[in-house]
């Protein structure tokens, strides 16, 4: 049989905010366990929060850039459940009245674009960390680092509209890009400051009520939510087709082995007895504060990715990539402003630039290539004082040791050769040396031309000019 | 010396009649001859206490200004948490937690060089009205030795009756501070909910939680207050209010006040001696210019039962932070699950679990619309009831509690018993606004406590009438029977 498959995605991400959401801890990452702390974040007895109000700035741009409704009206409220890295063993949370509700975004998959609904923003303290010797199976004990207690998340929860892994994949990059954008989140999957659950049932096609759902957790990575989802769905079809029935439940995705397990059923799941958290007031938030965020908004991918393909002519797809991160888009920008040829500008950012970042695993913002040093090396090229082989050499070089191009090319003596008389008697040489090719050539086989150059570039070491050696070498043939 | 109240000891010591380590050590040496009788600490804090004295006295010795609690021995409830020194609640649970911080109301006290005498006991977690759900002991009311000293700031009332300090603070959540001051015949404060900070009072019901004064008199009343009233930025619910000098509220004319009588406070089965003394207080009113008008307050007889769903609901989270993870007791088990188990059930007495469960059970799923929702629904009536009252009256007057202090033992077995004492003081924490407890007279030996509730913020209108009836009755002048030692 065939299913329509139903997902709809929670997002937990962390907020780079100076200090946690209810005292005045550090939530810097990777520091030594148990050093950003407080009595307050560590819940002794007798202390109160206070809410950071940064957060709730962060949580209404949020909501804008998802086009949420932001509500004059929320308040927190407590979840209460038991787990030692939860000091007050409940979260301080928000339950019937969010933050932010109503809203949605658009993702782009195979070539279409689609709506997908957000229901909710809210606002929330993230839990501590359980450290375990050897693995948790396998441990005598646990030690609880709270370094995290208390980091403010978000959690941002989708309407089920997503129908496939891949729209969840795009719905998560979509997010991932406006969080980036709006600079509330560093948005690392790795370092948990991104996180994402996944609540999946399948339904006969053409069916309207909802089958039963699944909701799946432990998912790291952009890839092992695809792959989980992947396999939840082919689970549940599985289950159907030999006619049984789904179990309302929660799985957890076990990356190594890829496949589901279940952590708990509907029966075992958690009576969290929300209530109202009493020492917090109502969060009112100012209609004045809500417009003066909103005219603050940067620019968002969407908005971007026009204005790469109206304003500089690129491709859709460039355009795509190029705005996928807001790193990677103001960087574009920069170099474009320095003076580089948009389109030159594009191929170096998604080909060479991309390749090296990746291969290092270095931050756009963090690698010795500037903007300003790629625009430079592209100002080179742009007037012919290097050949485009030279300039891959020259960025080799550049992405080492962060010299300019300028440099690099003075002190390695890489200036293009583009005078006739001092390439001549290299074509000459070349043609001496290679009668095979020559007489292919001659005989009308074209390719035999690259041959040669690549000699005479070779002789050269890449400095002459490759549009002159292909010209002297037609002449004297 | 051990009777003195601050403003008389105050004088002293500006006048350098007496020093504050000669009152320290008078306090110690009535805490010696009576506190095995009493028993109102937990933690006795005599080598600071004399440190702290010794400080005031060279301020003195210097020829500066000293505040007016300066020099003056305090006791503090013990679930008010103290930097360096035990905090207990009361509670095995946390027997050995020593805070890392101070409450605010610490800190304010400790610019105003107060000497803090010890830690007073308490119902284990503020929860009880008569100091024997204590873990620790059985503080006795110096009245009557035989009868509880009320709860759950029993400690901190019998202190201040017995001499064992000047002063006191406790927290009031359904009339803790006004019920115990009201057995022990002293006065206690309830302040408008957010006068004074929270910041390390450990939390029972954060809603309903306040610190405030227990002492000898209303001036004294008045001064403490003075010294820990004021907006903290390390509590939310704080009120951003100016500062007010309550002393300046001590004026004896209460001509023209309007005062009323809730008829729904007279309950059935109140100790006819009380109803007595409240009248007779209440013509002493008229006499002296007030008029007094019977009022009606419908929403009262539900007030009690949203409260034991309200106050038990918020206290079964805030107490699920005793876990044995990170401080207090610790049980081990075999896994996580069995530590919990074990750590609350020994952890906890008998009340605190009732009241959790109580609690948990009004939060579960599927009961919080007809327990807790409704009770919210019955906190807004109850509101409701009086902000119409304070539309004809400046005041109210009740008793402070249905009867006098009870025997020792007597309702221990009969939680429904002990939560009737609550009937007359609970509304007022459901309203959040201030009301004080101030002697009116005796059943027998036993004092009997009036209660006068104001609008919120106003402890000046309350101050002032209490002011007024005490310079005009002499029932603050009589001490507990303890013998003078």
């Amino acid at each position: 049989m065939s299913y329509e498959v139903v997902i709809g995605l929670e997002v937990h991400t962390e907020l780079k905010t100076e200090s946690k959401i209810f005292c005045g801890c550090s939530t810097k990452f990777g520091s030594d366990q148990n050093t950003n702390v407080c009595p307050v974040c560590l819940g002794l007895p007798g202390v109160l929060p206070v809410l950071n109000e940064k957060v709730v700035d962060f949580a209404v741009r949020t909501g804008l850039a998802l086009n949420c409704k932001i509500l004059p009206f929320s308040k927190f409220d407590r979840k209460n459940y038991y787990y030692p890295d939860l000091p007050k063993n409940f979260q301080t949370s928000q339950s019937d009245l969010p933050i932010a509700v109503n809203g949605y975004l658009d993702i782009e998959v195979n070539g279409e674009t689609k709506r997908i609904g957000i229901t909710r923003v809210h606002m929330e303290e993230d839990a501590g960390k359980l450290v375990h010797a050897g693995t948790i199976a396998r441990s005598d004990y646990a030690l609880v680092d709270y370094n995290r207690t208390g980091v403010p998340l978000l959690e941002i929860v989708s309407e089920p509209d997503i129908r496939s892994a891949e729209e969840a994949k795009a719905y998560l990059e979509k997010l991932k890009a406006i969080l980036q954008y709006i600079d509330i989140s560093d948005c690392k999957m790795e370092e948990g400051s991104l996180r994402c659950d996944a609540n999946i049932s399948l339904r006969p096609m053409g069916a309207t009520q909802l089958g039963t759902k699944a909701e799946l957790k432990n998912m790291n990575s952009f890839r092992s939510v695809q792959r989980g989802i992947e396999y939840e769905v082919d689970r549940q079809a599985e289950v159907l087709d030999d006619g049984g029935k789904v179990i309302q439940e929660t799985r957890s995705w076990d990356d190594g082995k890829g496949i589901t397990i279940s952590m708990r059923s509907k029966e075992q799941a958690h009576d969290y007895r929300f209530f109202p958290e009493p020492d917090l007031i109502p969060i009112v938030v100012d209609p004045a504060r809500v417009e003066e965020i909103r005219i603050n908004l940067p620019e968002l991918p969407d908005a971007r990715k026009v204005r790469l393909v109206t304003n500089h002519g690129l491709s859709t797809y460039d355009a795509e990539v190029l705005t996928a991160s807001r790193a990677m888009a103001d960087y574009f920008d920069q170099v474009v402003t320095l003076g580089a040829d948009a389109k030159a500008a594009a191929n170096w950012l998604m080909g060479d630039l991309s390749k090296h970042l990746n291969a290092g695993e270095v931050a756009i913002n963090e690698c010795l290539v500037t903007p300003q040093r790629l625009a430079g090396l592209l100002a080179l090229l742009d007037k012919g004082t290097i050949s485009s082989k030279i300039a891959k050499t020259v960025f080799e070089e550049m992405w080492t040791t962060g010299k300019d191009a300028e440099t690099i090319v003075q002190e390695k003596g890489l200036v293009q050769i583009s005078d006739e008389g001092a390439i001549i008697a290299v074509v000459e040489a070349v043609i001496a040396a290679s009668p095979q090719s020559v007489a292919d050539y001659q005989a009308g086989k074209e390719r035999a031309i690259g041959f040669l150059v690549g000699q005479v570039m070779k002789q050269t070491k890449g400095r002459a000019n490759p549009e002159l050696v292909n010209k002297l070498l037609r002449d004297r043939m | 010396m051990f009777h003195s109240t601050i403003h008389e000891l105050h004088n002293k010591l500006t006048n350098k009649e007496v020093s504050a380590v000669e009152i320290a050590k008078a306090v110690f040496t009535r805490i010696d001859a009576v506190e095995d009788k009493v028993k109102s600490y937990i933690t006795q804090n005599r080598e600071t206490a004399l440190v702290q004295a010794q400080a005031v006295d060279e301020r003195i010795k210097a020829g500066k200004a000293i505040s007016p609690l300066a020099g003056i021995p305090g006791a503090i409830k013990d679930n008010i948490c103290t930097k360096d020194i035990k905090t207990t609640c009361a509670s095995k649970m946390l027997a050995n937690f020593i805070p890392p911080y101070n409450a605010t109301v610490m800190e304010k006290l400790a610019a105003e060089q107060a000497v803090l005498v010890g830690k007073t006991n308490m119902d284990e977690f503020a929860m009880g009205g008569s100091t024997e759900n204590s873990a620790y002991q059985q503080t006795a009311n110096p009245w009557d030795i035989s009868t509880v000293p009320g709860g759950s700031s029993g400690g901190s009332a019998a202190a201040v009756s017995a001499g064992e300090a000047v002063w006191a603070l406790g927290s009031d959540t359904g009339g803790s501070i006004r019920q115990p001051a009201a057995y022990c015949g002293v006065v206690g404060l309830k302040p408008t909910y957010g006068l004074v900070s929270r910041y390390g009072l450990v939390a029972f019901a954060s809603s309903l939680d306040q610190i405030g004064p227990i002492t000898r008199d209303v001036t004294d009343c008045a001064i403490v207050l003075n010294a820990i009233a004021g907006h903290d930025s390390k509590d939310s619910t704080s009120i951003k209010a100016g500062s007010t000098d309550y002393t300046k509220a001590l004026v004896n004319d209460v001509k023209g006040l309007r005062i009323g009588l809730p008829k729904e406070y007279f309950v059935a089965g109140m100790n006819p001696e009380v109803e007595k003394a409240i009248y007779k207080a209440v013509e002493q009113f008229t006499a002296l210019g007030a008029e007094v008008v019977e009022v009606s307050m419908p929403h009262t007889e539900y007030a009690l039962s949203a409260y034991y769903v309200i106050a038990p609901a918020e206290a079964s989270s805030n107490l699920a932070r005793y876990d044995g993870v990170g401080f207090g007791l610790r049980v081990d088990g075999d896994d996580i699950v069995s530590m919990y188990k074990n750590t609350r059930s020994k952890g906890f007495g008998a009340e605190v679990k009732r009241r959790i469960m109580l609690g948990t059970y009004a939060l579960s799923s599927g009961y919080y619309d007809a327990y807790y929702k409704k009770a919210l629904q019955v906190r807004t009536l109850v509101k409701q009831d009086f902000d119409r009252a304070f539309e004809k009256v400046d005041l109210l007057v009740t008793p402070t509690a249905p009867t006098p202090a009870f025997k020792l033992g007597e309702k221990s077995n009969d939680p429904l018993a002990m939560y009737l004492e609550d009937v007359c003081t609970i509304p007022v924490n459901l309203a959040g606004i201030p009301a004080l407890a101030l002697p009116c007279g005796f059943a027998g030996n036993l004092p009997i406590g009036l209660q006068l509730i104001g609008r919120p913020l106003g402890e000046a209108t309350i101050l002032r009438a209490a002011y007024t009836f005490e310079q005009n009755t002499d029932y603050h002048k009589r001490f507990a029977p303890l013998g003078e030692v």
